[in-house]
């Protein structure tokens, strides 16, 4: 049994300290032996199943648990309570495919056993010998669920332990992912959707590039991916290039973003670039050419596979942030408490997040200050390049801020644009452990970085981004779970039912109301995001305010104008920057491109904010910090009854709806006058529920929460001040 | 003439954070609009520091070109002006303004750099340490002993006590409509919460100080102890500092009681009295067994007995549980803030930025306080009586009594309130201020000088950010409240108890810090503020949600991100001023066809019906 002052840790520890002890479960044998079902999914299917289970909860530290059935589905592991469980319906925030008690089998990231009070790892050769009597999952999601299963019949033990081991952790097909089962109808609101642009045509291309002024030219040839299967169906590339055919292995520069000065931001996938291969350097020296050409003969290219870290660095440091908050009780939660910044530290992961942003803002800082074409390189050119040019594009411009802009973007630059998403997150459990990488997930934490420091910019919330970043591990959705346009594009022509003609459509991620009702997604929309006042085009100047931060700054805040000059010159200059460029790969030392961003960033923060101009993060230790929505949301020790920054939330919800409805209610009386009414239906900005919410709401919700506070245990531990000084009086006298 | 003056009072107050800090080139700097403030002195042409207006009873004492070696620019050329309130420095190379505006009282230590022979690019001048988590550097021409003058009278100055001078809050002319001396009346006070009643008396025992002389003069006693009974037990306590309430709960009658250690020394000295006034206290609501707070670490209350202090024992005291908070003294205290300024002035650490900052310990510190007064608050009201003490009960006591109370008595969450907590908890009680600070006193080094005070006010911060909806005031109230804890411009914070503060006659001869705050309340007003008046605070007192007071400590540094005002509380302003005008227009179209549908308009605007006076400040947001 825990006690909470002792502070934790004895001698001969247990790795697994149980909350109670079987014996102290009375079980209750009149109970109504009711067959529960699970609703299903249509197209799911249940594998097992086993009853009593009991599961463990840790609302209001009551430590206690619920008995119910375990499920396990194509779809999900599920527990069903013998409980009523009224919360659910009541719950403003509801998945529709998932509940509190669902864990997509995509979504379970590792599964721990509990054999005599020892807790072990879950791996294919465990599953043979012994069952355990716990198990605890871990989540993807960061959701940490433990089950007995003691009470259970050896047989139904060893069915459903074998069966969830099996469906979670065995390597499988990507057939026998629920999506090419699910069998969902697909919803009627479709506009949501058709309003993200998808990039899958022609025609989404050329939008982009007349929205952006680019002058670059759309390659219709990868139709059928004869081009290359590695690119997407459909992409942009610099106007000079020419005779695709003979380039289409080596990589070519793809267009991601044009800045109004006419400069662009490319990426390519290269080998790195010390090899010293005479053709290829010849492919090297025409691409690199091709993109100068783009405006003004300027180019930078950056290999980011050697500035930034690898993959496996990424996997690694999150293999390694993430444990901090998969926390299985109080005692463990109370000892992580002692050195938890130097732990977060010693992940790495805010390091990796602020080198990102930093890359990034060196990209901007080119495009935007300098006006110089810039073209990002890795192996790959579908992993760092993507998270560096789609943060970079958030910076630059306003339109990827908004809801539907970021959606877009996430389309263009990782979907259609090719992140191997199969791959990364590891949805089919490959051993091989090389190719895993929660690549888009950092990116994520990126935005987030940005949204947390600049909120008023974004239209969306961070709930949104929390919602997104669970998304990926919701096996429905088509978005997350191929490695190409050329993967997606074959295996759904290959998996469509015969009889009908068409191909299988999963429904994208980006049709949220597969999930979520019209209410829930409220919640993705930031209440804070200023927007644009419409009319400011009729009164914008012809020349902008220098006070104000711009997409472009003003030019004399800085040293180097504007490149100009004639052909000539430039070509030459160019030849001997390309090789300087080749050797130095970007500006100089990595002390004093510190220093330069930091000037850049410093010039920017000068000028008064404009949230639809230039958006930059700070970088400073204080400023990055850990996504707390995300990361701590389960954990009820760091529930704020009553606080966060949800409870000012509220009550700018409750001001807007009121202002909403004054509004409504002076238009209703203008409409009588005039002719002029707008019909679109207003955003209802509110929480429902004017209850003392939690800091974790809208995900956890903590039942019959008491008043009881909570106290830290363990506290001793931490400060082991060593010096003398703490054994001095406080008075000399 | 005074008419100008005071006029000119109220726009520096306007912005009184900004004040000090190093503007230019940055226009968004921490918490003001420099430039509108800048404008409007220029348009008051106060005299004699060109842009800055001078506090009434303020004098220039010397002028000097100098050169302000700025850690986050370049070196910046200017002219310093030394009054006897502040130090002053304008630049005069570049148009962008660099201005610095010191008072002196927050000035720690004056040093010497490099002598007349150092070579180097402004090696020759003087380094300041200021107590505001800041130092700050200036370089003079080396030739003719050019800083001798300019040393002398920043050291006089900033020193007045070590000169026989007077602090400045005794020069001050300054005039508030409001007088802050009556905002604490302590008969009023404890009669709010409910005192004196059956089990509780206000004695007057203490009038002359003769109890004890770092005591107030009112005190509340249990009813069944006589004043024979407080002055037994005061020989058993450390530096007579008795059991009194601090906080008495109206339903459950528990109370907070605070006093200083007792006097158990090596031999485990028992006394009688105390033992049965412990009871006295611990019966008064029917407790049964009174809950001690010992808010230093275990080992430390230990070694306390040999100086003849120590803990309440077991046997001694049956009906009593002691519980030791782990709370470390006011050296470590002081070690770590040091540690502190280390890591973020003038540069934020950065590579090991979170490491760092646990090594220097402040948050843990934070947490254990935290923790501590959660505890307390916690057993009050469960309906447990209970005693805090530390060693002499000025400090960490201090600390824990006034955040518990903050948990408990949403009063205390007031600006108001807030205001009578700090008066009673802090100053009343004695906690040293003089001593801790170190007000005028060129003792850099003094061992009794301590953030015990900065820390309480941190953790109050850390409250109001787990709860920004609970507490009436804002974060420029803590941040005006530390900046005048050193200023000296107040009698606030002066002196160390209230017997020493009567006898220099604080009350009469100085301005009280809340004539400043209460004569323009809106500056400190929460707009987010929601009075839940039964409800008990209870914050997580762990790592996960503490964080460093960014604004406070790294202020100075204009890269870190200082949002002149939070993005949420712009916005939330700006619909107020949305909601007041379309109210307003709804009224005129109602005035003008008077239509029936006045009933729904008195509907939708009840829950937070706007005050005719949010009207008028609201209208005024630019939106």
């Amino acid at each position: 049994m825990l006690s909470l002052g002792t502070g934790g840790a004895k001698s001969s520890k247990p790795s697994f300290v149980s909350y109670v002890t079987p014996e102290e479960i009375k079980l209750d044998k009149d109970l109504p032996k009711k067959e529960k079902h699970p609703d299903l999914l249509p197209g799911e299917v249940v594998f097992c199943s086993a009853n009593p289970i009991l599961k463990y909860t840790q609302d209001d530290l009551s430590q206690r648990g619920v008995f119910g059935t375990l499920f396990c589905t194509n779809f999900r592991v599920t527990f069903l309570s013998d409980e009523l469980t009224l919360e659910e319906t009541s719950k403003t925030f509801k998945n529709k495919l998932y509940g509190e008690n669902d864990i997509p089998l995509m979504c379970v990231d590792h599964i721990y056993g509990v054999y005599d009070e020892k807790r072990k790892l879950i791996t294919g050769s465990l599953v043979k010998n012994k069952y355990p009597s716990k198990i605890i999952i871990h989540c993807k999601d960061l959701r940490v669920f433990q089950f007995c299963l003691t009470f259970t019949k050896e047989e139904d033990t060893k069915k459903i332990f074998q069966g969830i081991a099996h469906h979670c952790l065995e390597e499988k097909s990507l057939k026998c992912i629920f999506a090419f089962s699910y069998a969902g109808t697909p919803s009627p609101e479709m506009q949501r959707k058709r309003e993200t642009i998808m990039f899958e045509s022609p025609e989404d291309w050329t939008q982009e590039m007349k929205r952006t002024k680019a002058k670059c030219r759309l390659v219709t040839e990868n139709e059928n991916f004869e081009l290359s299967q590695r690119l997407p169906k459909y992409f942009v590339i610099p106007s000079a290039l020419e005779d695709l055919f003979s380039y289409q292995e080596k990589g070519l520069p793809i267009w991601c973003w044009s800045h109004h000065s006419g400069c662009a931001l490319f990426k390519a996938s290269f080998p790195p670039m010390t090899q010293e291969e005479g053709d290829f350097q010849m492919h090297l020296d025409t691409m690199i050419n091709a993109v100068a050409h783009n405006y003004l003969y300027s180019v930078k290219t950056e290999d980011l596979s050697e500035s930034l870290p690898t993959i496996l660095d990424i996997q690694q440091s999150y293999n390694k942030f993430k444990q901090f908050f998969l926390i299985d009780n109080s005692t463990e939660f109370w000892l992580s408490d002692v050195k938890w910044f130097s732990s977060l530290e010693s992940s790495g992961w805010l390091d990796i997040i602020r080198q990102c942003l930093h890359k990034a803002v060196e990209v901007v800082e080119c495009i935007d200050k300098d006006n110089t074409n810039v073209l990002v390189t890795e192996e790959e050119g579908t992993d760092l390049c993507c998270v560096i040019s789609s943060l970079a594009q958030i910076m630059l411009d306003p339109y990827y801020r908004t809801l539907m802009g970021f959606q877009s973007l996430v389309q263009k630059e990782w979907v259609a644009g090719c992140h191997a998403f199969l791959d990364r997150c590891n949805h089919l459990h490959q051993k091989d452990k090389e190719c895993h990488s929660p690549v888009f997930l950092l990116f994520l934490e990126c935005v987030w970085q940005l949204v947390h420091q600049h909120s008023p910019a974004f239209q969306f919330s961070e709930t949104y981004l929390t919602v997104l970043s669970d998304s990926v591990h919701v096996p429905v959705f088509s978005t997350f779970l191929f490695n190409s346009a050329h993967h997606r594009e074959s295996v759904m022509k290959a998996e469509s039912p015969p009889a009908q003609s068409g191909t299988l459509s999963c429904p994208t991620v980006w049709d949220w109301s597969v999930q979520f009702d019209s209410k829930a997604q409220n919640f993705f929309f930031n209440p804070l995001y200023s927007e644009k006042v419409k009319h400011e085009k009729t009164v914008r100047k012809p020349h902008k305010p220098k006070h104000q931060r711009q997409l472009s700054l003003p030019s004399s805040a800085f040293k180097t104008p504007p490149k100009k000059g004639f052909f000539k010159e430039e070509t030459d200059s160019l030849k001997k920057m390309l090789r300087v460029k080749r050797i130095s790969r970007w500006m100089g030392s990595p002390d004093s491109l510190v220093a330069a961003t930091r000037e850049f960033y410093e010039s920017w923060q000068q000028r008064p904010l404009d949230y639809h101009g230039l958006l930059l993060p700070c970088l400073d230790g204080p400023a990055v910090h850990v996504w707390m929505q995300r990361y701590v949301r389960w954990i009820p020790e760091v529930h704020i009854q009553g606080g966060g920054s949800m409870a000012v939330m509220t009550k700018l919800m409750e001001l807007l709806s009121q202002v909403q409805d004054l509004k409504n209610l002076l238009e209703q009386r203008d409409a009588s006058q005039a002719a002029k009414f707008d019909h679109r239906p207003h955003r209802l900005f509110s929480f429902g529920s004017s209850g003392r919410l939690s800091s974790s709401f809208p995900f956890a919700y903590s039942r019959n929460r008491s008043f009881k506070p909570i106290i830290p245990t363990g506290l001793m531990q931490s400060l082991m001040v060593t010096d003398n000084l703490s054994s001095q009086e406080d008075e000399a006298s | 003439m005074t008419f100008l003056l005071c006029l000119s009072v109220a726009v520096e107050e306007a912005n009184p954070v900004m004040a000090s800090a190093p503007i230019a080139p940055y226009n968004s700097s921490p918490l003001g609009n420099s430039s509108s403030q800048n404008a409007s002195r220029e348009s008051l042409k106060m005299e004699p520091l060109a842009d800055v207006a001078v506090l009434p009873g303020e004098e220039r004492v010397i002028d000097k070109e100098i050169i302000y070696i700025c850690p986050f620019n370049s070196a910046v050329k200017g002219k310093v002006s030394i009054t006897n309130y502040r130090l002053y420095f304008k630049n005069t190379d570049s148009e962008t303004p660099v201005t610095l505006n010191v008072p002196l009282g927050v000035i720690n230590r004056v040093e010497k750099m490099g002598g007349a022979s150092s070579r180097g690019e402004n090696s020759y001048g003087l380094e300041i340490t200021c107590k505001d988590m800041r130092n700050l550097r200036f370089a003079l021409k080396q030739e003719g002993h050019s800083r001798r003058d300019i040393f002398e009278i920043l050291f006089k100055y900033a020193f007045p006590l070590s000169h026989g001078m007077q602090l400045f809050a005794f020069l001050s002319q300054e005039k508030y409509e409001e007088n802050g001396w009556n905002v604490y009346e302590p008969l009023e006070e404890y009669r709010r919460q409910g005192l004196p009643n059956s089990e509780w008396r206000v004695t007057f025992i203490n009038k002359n100080y003769e109890l004890c002389d770092t005591y107030p003069t009112i005190l509340v006693v249990p009813y069944k102890a006589t004043d024979e009974d407080l002055r037994r037990v005061a020989t058993f306590r450390s530096r007579c500092r008795i059991p009194v309430l601090s906080w008495f709960h109206k339903e459950n009658h528990a109370v907070i009681t605070r006093c200083s250690q007792p006097l158990v020394g090596m031999s485990g000295k028992r006394n009688k009295d105390d033992e049965r006034y412990l009871d006295v206290i611990r019966e008064a609501n029917g407790t049964t067994k009174l809950t001690i707070y010992d808010a230093r670490p275990n080992v430390n209350a230990v070694a306390n007995k040999a100086t003849g202090g120590g803990y309440e024992g077991d046997d001694a005291y049956q009906n009593a549980e002691l519980v030791f908070l782990d709370i470390h003294n006011i050296h470590v205290m002081r070690e770590s803030l040091k540690k502190l300024k280390d890591i973020v002035y003038p540069n934020v650490e950065e590579s090991h930025w979170l490491s760092s900052l646990e090594s220097t310990h402040w948050l843990e510190h934070i947490k254990l306080v935290l923790s501590g007064a959660i505890q307390v608050a916690d057993k009050v009201s469960s309906g447990s009586s209970v005693m805090v003490h530390c060693s002499d009960g000025w400090d960490r006591t201090a600390q824990l009594t006034s955040l518990s109370m903050l948990m408990l008595d949403s009063y205390y969450r007031t600006l108001g309130g807030f205001q009578v907590l700090l008066e009673k908890e802090w100053i009343g009680f004695g906690h040293k201020f003089a001593s801790r600070i170190g007000h005028g006193d060129k003792n850099h080094a003094d061992q009794d000088r301590s953030p015990i005070f900065l820390q309480f006010i941190d953790c109050v911060w850390q409250m109001t950010k787990q709860f920004p909806t609970a507490f009436e005031f804002n974060e420029r109230l803590l941040v005006v409240i530390l900046d005048h804890l050193y200023s000296c411009r107040f009698g606030t914070f002066l002196y160390n108890c209230e017997s020493a503060r009567e006898s220099n006659n604080v009350r009469v001869k100085t301005v009280s810090l809340w004539s400043l705050i209460n004569s323009d309340t809106s500056l400190y007003i929460n707009p987010f503020y929601t009075p839940e008046s039964s409800r008990v605070l209870y914050p997580v007192a762990s790592m996960r949600h503490l964080e460093l007071w960014v604004t406070y400590y790294i202020r100075w540094n204009p890269r870190i991100q200082h949002q002149q005002q939070s993005p949420v509380e712009q916005r939330y302003k700006e619909l107020l001023a949305l909601r007041d005008q379309y109210l307003k227009k709804l009224e005129e179209l109602q005035l003008s066809d008077s239509a029936p549908s006045s009933t729904h308009l008195t509907n939708s605007s009840t829950p937070n019906a706007a005050t005719p006076n949010q009207h008028i400040t609201h209208l005024q947001t630019p939106f």
